[in-house]
């Protein structure tokens, strides 16, 4: 269970629906673990300043992260959290591992705009 | 002092050092107010297995003990926010904490901040990271299932990954770029009977290699110069930590090495109303029993000096 001020997707119908009903997406899959809290604490952070992108997170132990964990652009990652970031429901880019700020932003400005 | 926001006490961390100060503190009603930090418990959430914290006879993991030493503040009525402080200003009688969220005043603050995990420092390092290379094998041990690791490293860390890392990997090389170990002798024996575990000393890592993941290492012998390569699929890096004292260079005294300096036999740092306690200021021991009797002494010093405050 994660223990976050993110919503939280827990089925695989919220999962599709968030794809679908959003432009820009970022899902972070993981676990209350010190490699995937601070992914957690940066999407917290930015919630505000990113009003254009639907921020959500997962835990990586339930059966609807299938859909994160089987993605082609997952299929090498070997540390956990997967962040995968969605544009019109298509992967655009997805990191593994710890991730600080400035390489979330990075991510988030390159492909969604700049922080309002 | 009559600000009503204004905290009595502020800890910046949430180790055994922090929690134990959170406890005092607590217990002694001061009310104490926490910043976790991003990685709320320390670097002990990332133990497996904690077998020498007193009281407990069977092996504790490393969660579950800073979850009961967090319950134990709670309880008392310490408060917790997810916070880290960037800057410290020095006001009238008070500290002002800018945590990039917010900002809170305090009359004392206790630095625990502890220590980060240092990284190898060679360039191919970081794009490796998550896709071979990791610094938490209870995070990521799971997906080498079956394949060859390398841990890195000499301390007790390294030896407990490598021994926990077993559980996965049809082989752990330990490299270690000492020809002796930090770790305690009853770590190594685990570590020297376990059929799946190698060593490699004294080697240091030259290069990681891979095109979209880890497939191996360059080493380098550190007495001969010799060269050798490696296969593995994963490194697991375990070789030491850094204080986290960086926010707090322009307020204390630190060492060469940014270990907050304190008072011989005290908690007390060269700013008075700032005490330090635990990894941040100790490059000898540290030890998460150390680091909780130095967060007890930190909050003892602190009663101290609100109480002589208080009689000014």
């Amino acid at each position: 269970m994660l223990n976050t001020n993110l919503k939280h997707l827990e089925t695989e119908q919220e999962v599709k629906e968030v794809l679908e009903k959003n432009e820009n997406v970022m899902i972070c899959c993981g676990r209350m673990g010190p490699m995937c809290v601070p992914v957690f604490r940066v999407m917290e952070d930015l919630e505000r300043s990113y009003p254009h992108v639907t921020f959500r997170d997962q835990d990586f132990d339930i059966s609807a992260a299938d859909i994160i964990r089987n993605l082609p652009d997952c299929a090498l990652f070997m540390g956990l959290p997967f962040t995968v970031y969605f544009k019109n429901g298509k992967v655009v880019a997805a990191t593994s591992s710890i991730q600080n700020k400035d390489q979330v932003m990075e991510v988030l400005d390159r492909e969604f705009g700049k922080q309002s | 002092m009559g600000n009503e926001d204004m905290e009595n006490v502020v800890i910046a961390g949430s180790g055994p050092a922090g929690l134990t100060a959170a406890i005092y503190t607590a217990r002694s009603g001061l009310n104490p107010l926490v910043l976790e930090g991003f990685v709320p418990g320390g670097q002990l959430i990332v133990s497996p297995e904690v077998e020498n914290y007193p009281g407990f006879p069977e092996p504790i993991s490393g969660m579950e003990l800073m979850d009961r030493f967090r319950k134990q503040a709670e309880q008392f009525g310490a408060r917790f926010k997810m916070e880290v402080i960037e800057n410290v200003k020095i006001g009238n009688d008070l500290f002002e904490l800018d945590t990039g969220i917010g900002r809170i005043e305090t009359k004392t603050l206790i630095i625990a901040t502890g220590a980060e995990a240092k990284r190898l420092d060679i360039p191919t390092e970081p794009k490796f990271y998550g896709k071979g290379v990791s610094g938490c094998a209870t995070c990521d041990g799971a997906f080498f299932r079956d394949k060859e690791i390398m841990v890195v490293g000499g301390g007790n860390t390294a030896i407990q990954d490598a021994v926990f890392l077993t559980r996965f990997a049809s082989k752990v090389t330990i490299v270690h770029r000492r020809d002796y170990f930090r770790a305690a002798p009853a770590e190594m024996e685990k570590a020297k009977s376990n059929p799946k575990i190698e060593w490699l000393i004294p080697w240091v890592v030259e290069e990681i290699i891979g095109d979209n993941t880890v497939t191996g290492a360059v080493l380098k012998n550190r007495e001969t110069g010799e060269i050798q390569q490696i296969h593995c699929s994963g490194i697991f890096v375990a070789i030491g930590h850094d204080p986290k004292s960086e926010a707090f260079k322009e307020l204390v005294e630190t060492d060469k090495n940014g270990f907050i300096l304190a008072e011989a036999g005290s908690t007390r740092t060269s700013t008075p109303g700032v005490f330090a306690c635990g990894d941040v200021c100790d490059p000898v021991y540290k030890q998460a029993v150390v680091a909780a009797g130095h967060g007890c002494m930190a909050a003892i010093d602190l009663e101290q000096y609100i109480y002589i405050h208080r009689r000014k």
